[in-house]
């Protein structure tokens, strides 16, 4: 038993509101009709949907003057043009050619014609594409009554075309989508998206003012004229783990402020949730995560990339959330009259208020997604099979899947577990669909890693292997935000010091980049965490303790295997910082050197257990952690940005993560810096293997 | 003695607006008809105005929701004998008659009449009506009233809405009414500087016609002049409809006599402008009742225009009706007043169109004609309507017409004749007994208004409405509500916005507290846009709980302070404002 200093009156006060309504809608297959009747016609059907208040649809050209002309606009312009010592004419121009390198030129033609594309490709590619239509007539009545904006959750490139896709098929506005600059590299395509509604945005424009206020005041002014619903990704990037990303606040502040400037009624977000049952982008995601650089979007990459054609990539789910209304949301968090006294067309940093509203807003949007996020057998088998990496007998995984799929059922996950079917058939039509993660062999399960031609140096080995946990680990980092509360509150009770509570708080500081926390919430999560681990009986509440029941251990056990090379990964991090970095690591040096450290560490330690921290995410988030624990700080010399460590700090925040779970100490010399998987990673760009991963 | 003084009471209505003799009813034809003989449209049948009204607000003329007459549900007077028996020395005449109590003891808010209507009980009514006779009466009473620790409520014309009348149910003391009605004369006109000096209970129909007389006017119109009084213009901070040419309250004062329990204020001289500290003027004006009582004041006179000329003009939509007016405003051209309203008003404008009419051409024939034929672009349910009043010398009201109208063209409205524009003005104030009408039939009605900078305008207009539209939704009003709005004022940064506001109240348990819930929400939505807590209405009971917002709890305890000093003793006892 462990003793809590935390004040449980507060929970069984709150306990009881814990669970939010799960019930969700059903599914349909739009794939079904497609397959029974013409794809043309499809694409050349009636399409007219109903837009917001009825407005009349804007042309691109009046889009473009409105926003030219806007007061707020102007403003800027004028305020650049003294700054600069330019006549205004000329930032005006500037303006005008950002806007015409920004600007969607939605056409219907386009969309018919992927209209046709899509669908034959999809119905190549897929078994089914499913969408809840009752959240697809929430959207059509929401759109008709405020100004919408859709958040879809983003794993891979097609899920704006799928989007766009779907409203199509519904008869519903098509979006304008914010994308990233670099699609417009892939010169005839991204000309060809932009027609089918995707706006361009620069990947950086820090202080350049005049980009700024083109780009907020474009999107504003389709927003309150209803023009078309927005569309983006709070998460600002294709997430390579599949975790949802933290989420990024430009946009969506962009999109919020018009309701407190009192200029729109209200704003509908519309969480989407978009599950791959086999993403396309899988093992390059993998690789991308292990420092082979992202092929460059590119049309001949695009062609190459055509081979993906031949594979089964299962299903997908769409599923349209309900639409969470901004002003319900701000009522009472907000004081809207706070802008009564500046002029609305003049720009304003938000005030701390509406910026934490935003932060608490987005964060709350990216859970709803990940809430509905339809979650296949394969993700618990993968999350079985990353914690047993010898390999499993068929039989032991079976009935732990089964155990698995009852454990995630009672903790409210949205999973699609085959009606009817028996257990062993859905394990092995799972095992097929994946047979390039894993493979049974004699019995056994294990995952499968890739043999490339001739010698394999132990790097090579390492880099393989790693590919093919990291591939693995993005199917079970689908299922982690069920599992998340309870299982850092079971790895507080196992392995952490004597305070639960405290011990619960410091994981949910420390992961907070690596999975969705939502800022302030630590009470709120941790109550979540107790009452799921009591209602499943792994635990019990007696008092003031929190204790582990007789049937407990494989519930807990399982979280804590489940949380393991997270806590490893962030451990090896901290380890690196003490023992090895230098005095001037630069921010830039960071990654390839923790990387090369690790991959040292394994080759020759001979402990092949943790490869997820050879993945520059889980870099990236332990450096954050720290950063924001304040055991590592920046320090910009010059132009490069340096790290301090607090060794002092950073190896108390390892001990606390648990040293004997670290691999024994190993003898410094033994490091060589050419034996580094940084460089095994580039001999293999060198040879041109970049695009063609994809197996 | 102990007798009503004003026959005032017998000619109004006790339980609703304006005079007993006028008022809508449905003939036994099922026609709408307006009663009397006072205003234009009385006498008249109003054909049109059964189906709006019942189209409107899913209401029906079978679905009667009659008053329940119960005048004497009125606590009893709980005197102050000592400051009786001192009272009755001077001769000043008093009564604690229930009517006479229960007619003082409110103004018009819908909570007000309609509980008049239900017969409710009133929780506090005044316990005593005094009528003072001129400002010396009115000295002698504060003081008998400090030496006996009693509460005064000064009663000009009884048109408050913002519960500024409601007794403090809380109040322990005897509750005098002290009513104005009788101090109603006009002392001297100095035409040399052109201004009148006016006992502060007179009535602005009566100053307006007692002035006309000696080829003066005030130009001061609010749309209640026919019952509200000079000194309740001077407490609540009063807009004429046409302040443009004659300015607003505070503008048209030059000299104000205050009883307070500290004694009289006044100032040295009648200077048109003083720099000598704050103006202690802005005290008073919109001080609701709380420091004293206004007995007479100095305000402007003008000669009584040569010619007066109505108009308007139609906009194909609210936003260009708007973006006009602000032209107007910019160019600083904007005729004695103009007004935008909105379709839902100018349809309400067509269904109070009278049977047989030669004052009134046919409004709405006109104007279909006008759009099957020359302009077609325009959208019955879109249009809105501006109407106009110029007054001034015939050449230069001419000249100015048209310089309206130019501007209006550039923003693609159409002059519409001048008897739509005085068909407007005319509304305004029949549309107080039209309310009577809709609690005849179980729809109740109220209006408010704001402030707001020009930008600002259509988004608080139409967020405004849709807040109200959705609150009512979600308590549970079962018809869609009327709401409507106009802008009524125009300055050189923002405009007077006015809202009206009516529902269906079938199957609603408690009409009047759905009802409050709604305006309190929307009067937050106007808050949140930009708009200000009231143009001319005032803040009474009603909306004194935003005060702290509107003003900053600094500004609340500046004003705090000024009470402190002139009635440590709360004698004006009114709670209202602070």
């Amino acid at each position: 038993s462990v003793s809590s200093s935390f004040p449980f009156s507060l929970l069984s006060i709150s306990s009881r509101k814990q669970r939010k309504n799960t019930i969700r809608d059903g599914f349909e297959d739009i794939l079904e009709e497609r397959r029974n009747s013409s794809d043309l016609k499809y694409a050349l059907r009636c399409y007219a949907p109903v837009l917001y208040k009825g407005v009349t649809p804007c042309k691109a050209n009046m889009l473009k003057n409105i926003v030219l002309q806007s007061d707020q606009l102007r403003y800027v312009i004028n305020q650049v043009s003294q700054e600069s010592g330019e006549a205004p004419d000329i930032i005006q121009e500037e303006a005008s050619v950002i806007l015409e390198e920004m600007a969607h030129r939605l056409q219907i033609s386009t969309v018919r014609f992927f209209a046709f594309a899509l669908s034959k490709a999809f119905k190549t590619l897929f078994q089914h594409v499913c969408v809840n239509e009752e959240g697809i007539q929430r959207l059509q009545q929401a759109i008709q009554e405020h100004p919408v904006v859709l958040l879809p959750s983003h794993r891979s490139y097609m899920d704006f075309l799928l989007m766009s896709y779907i409203l199509y098929t519904y008869d519903l506005a098509l979006p304008v989508i914010a994308a990233g600059m670099d699609f417009m590299g892939m010169k005839f395509v991204g000309e060809m998206l932009r027609m089918s509604g995707a706006f361009f945005i620069r990947r950086s424009f820090g202080g350049d003012k005049l980009y700024w206020a083109v780009f907020s005041e474009y999107v504003k002014t389709m927003l309150r004229n209803g023009f078309a619903p927005i569309e983006f990704f709070l998460e600002g990037t294709r997430s390579r783990t599949c975790k949802s990303l933290t989420p990024k606040l430009g946009l969506l502040n962009i999109v919020i402020e018009p309701f407190f400037k009192g200029e729109v009624f209200d704003v509908n977000l519309v969480p989407i949730s978009i599950s791959y049952e086999r993403i396309l982008e899988e093992s390059l995601y993998a690789r991308e995560l292990l420092g082979v650089p992202k092929p460059k979007e590119s049309t001949s990459g695009l062609l190459k990339a055509r081979r993906i054609l031949s594979e089964d990539y299962g299903s997908i789910h769409v599923y349209f959330g309900q639409p969470v209304s901004v002003r319900s949301l701000a009522q009472g968090k907000v004081n809207r009259s706070t802008y009564n006294l500046f002029p609305r067309h003049i720009p304003r940093k938000p005030m701390e208020e509406t910026q934490s509203f935003v932060n608490d807003t987005a964060y709350r949007i990216v859970r709803l997604q990940e809430d509905n996020m339809v979650l296949k057998p394969w993700v618990l088998m993968a999350s079985l099979l990353l914690q047993n990496l010898e390999g499993m007998e068929l039989s032991v995984l079976t009935e732990q899947t089964v155990w698995l799929r009852g454990l995630a059922l009672s903790y409210a996950a949205f999973l699609d577990w085959p009606d009817h079917a028996p257990t062993a058939k859905v394990v092995s039509s799972s095992l097929a669909l994946h047979r390039g993660l894993a493979c049974v062999s004699g019995g056994r399960v294990s995952l499968v890693v890739g043999e490339p031609l001739g010698p394999v140096t132990p790097e090579e080995a390492l880099f393989n292997r790693a590919v093919s946990v990291l591939s693995c680990a993005s199917y079970r980092n689908q299922v982690l935000h069920v599992f998340l509360r309870p299982a850092m509150l079971a790895v507080a009770m196992l392995h952490l010091s004597d305070e639960v509570y405290n011990c619960f708080s410091f994981l949910w500081d420390m992961f907070s980049n690596d999975f969705i926390l939502c800022p302030g919430d630590t009470v709120q999560d941790f109550e979540e965490a107790c009452y799921l681990l009591v209602k499943t009986g792994a635990v019990q509440m007696p008092q003031q303790d929190i204790v582990m029941t007789d049937i407990g251990q494989p519930t807990l056990s399982f979280f804590n295997g489940l949380l393991e090379p997270f806590l490893q990964g962030y451990q090896v991090v901290c380890r690196y910082l003490c023992e090895e970095a230098s005095e001037g690591l630069t921010e830039k040096q960071y990654i390839p050197a923790v990387r090369s450290f690790h991959s040292v560490l394994c080759v020759f330690t001979g402990n092949l257990r943790c490869y997820e921290v050879l993945s520059s995410d889980m870099q990236k988030n332990a450096l954050a952690a720290l950063l924001r624990m304040d055991a590592v700080r920046k320090v910009k010399v010059a132009d490069q940005v340096t790290l301090i460590v607090n060794k002092m700090a950073v190896n108390s925040i390892d001990d606390i993560l648990g040293k004997n779970r670290m691999i024994s100490h190993i003898n410094q010399t033994q490091i060589s810096p050419s034996l580094s998987l940084v460089a095994v990673a580039e001999d293999l760009c060198r040879d041109g293997l970049t695009p063609s991963y994809i197996r | 003695m102990h007798h009503d003084a004003s026959p005032w009471s017998e000619i109004m209505k006790w339980n609703g607006w304006g005079y007993s003799d006028s008022k809508f009813l449905f003939n036994k034809k099922g026609q709408a008809e307006f009663t009397g003989k006072r205003y234009r449209l009385s006498g008249m049948v109003l054909p049109s105005l059964q189906d709006w009204f019942e189209n409107t607000f899913g209401a029906s003329v079978n679905h009667k929701s009659p008053p329940a007459l119960n005048a004497s549900a009125v606590p009893p007077a709980s005197l102050n004998e000592a400051f009786v028996e001192d009272l009755k020395a001077t001769g000043i005449p008093f009564s604690h008659e229930a009517e006479d109590r229960v007619f003082r003891a409110h103004g018009h808010c819908l909570h007000e009449i309609f509980a008049l209507r239900e017969g409710k009980k009133f929780e506090r009514v005044p316990d005593m009506v005094v009528w003072p006779n001129c400002h010396s009466d009115v000295v002698k009473i504060v003081e008998l009233a400090c030496k006996h620790n009693v509460c005064l409520i000064p009663y000009g014309g009884g048109t408050s809405v913002t519960s500024a009348l409601e007794c403090p149910p809380e109040e322990t003391r005897c509750i005098v009414s002290l009513d104005t009605s009788q101090m109603n004369r006009i002392l001297w006109i100095d035409e040399k500087n052109l201004v009148a000096h006016v006992e502060a209970g007179i009535i602005g129909q009566d100053l307006e016609r007692l002035l006309n007389e000696s080829g003066y006017c005030t130009g001061h119109e609010p749309d209640s002049m026919e019952f509200s009084s000079l000194g309740g213009w001077v407490a609540t901070r009063a807009s004429g409809m046409k302040k443009n040419v004659y300015g607003n309250i505070e503008d048209l004062v030059i000299h104000i006599k205050v009883v307070t329990p500290r004694g009289v204020i006044e100032k040295s001289c009648q200077g048109p402008r003083m720099s000598t500290g704050p103006d202690i003027h802005h005290f008073i004006l919109g001080s609701e009742g709380t420091l004293g009582v206004v007995t007479e004041v100095t305000m402007k006179i003008r000669p009584i225009p040569e010619y007066q000329k109505y108009g308007s003009v139609v906009f194909p939509n609210f936003e260009a009706g708007v973006a006009c007016l602000r032209e107007v405003a910019k160019q600083r051209c904007a005729p004695a007043s103009i007004r935008l309203m909105d379709n839902e008003q100018f349809q309400f404008g067509h269904a109070l169109k009278p049977q047989v009419s030669s004052i009134f051409t046919n409004f709405v024939e006109g104007l279909k004609k006008f759009y099957i034929t020359k302009f077609k672009g325009f959208d019955p349910h879109q249009l809105v309507v501006a109407t106009l009043l110029f007054e001034g010398d015939r050449e230069r009201v001419l000249q100015h017409e048209k310089q309206v109208y130019d501007i209006a063209a550039t923003f693609g409205g159409l002059a519409a004749g001048e008897d739509n524009g005085q068909r407007g003005y005319i509304l305004t104030f029949v549309i107080a007994y039209l309310r009577d009408l809709g609690m005849d039939y179980y729809v109740v009605a109220e209006s408010f208004e704001t402030s707001v900078p020009w930008d600002r305008v259509l988004d608080l207009c139409r967020n405004v409405k849709e807040r109200i539209n959705r609150e009512c939704k979600e308590r549970g009003v079962q018809f869609q509500p009327l709401t409507s709005c106009r802008v009524t004022q125009t300055y050189d940064a923002g405009a007077c916005v006015y809202f009206y506001f009516a529902f269906n109240y079938r199957g609603l348990a408690d009409p009047v507290h759905t009802y409050e819930r709604v305006e309190h929400a929307a009067r937050e939505e106007i808050l949140a846009n930009g708009g200000s807590l009231s143009h001319h209405h005032g803040v009474g009971k009603l909306r004194k709980e935003w005060m702290k917002e509107s003003i900053s709890s600094l500004g609340v305890g500046m004003l705090q302070s000024v009470k402190d000093y002139v009635d440590p003793d709360n004698i004006f006892g009114n709670r209202n404002l602070l």
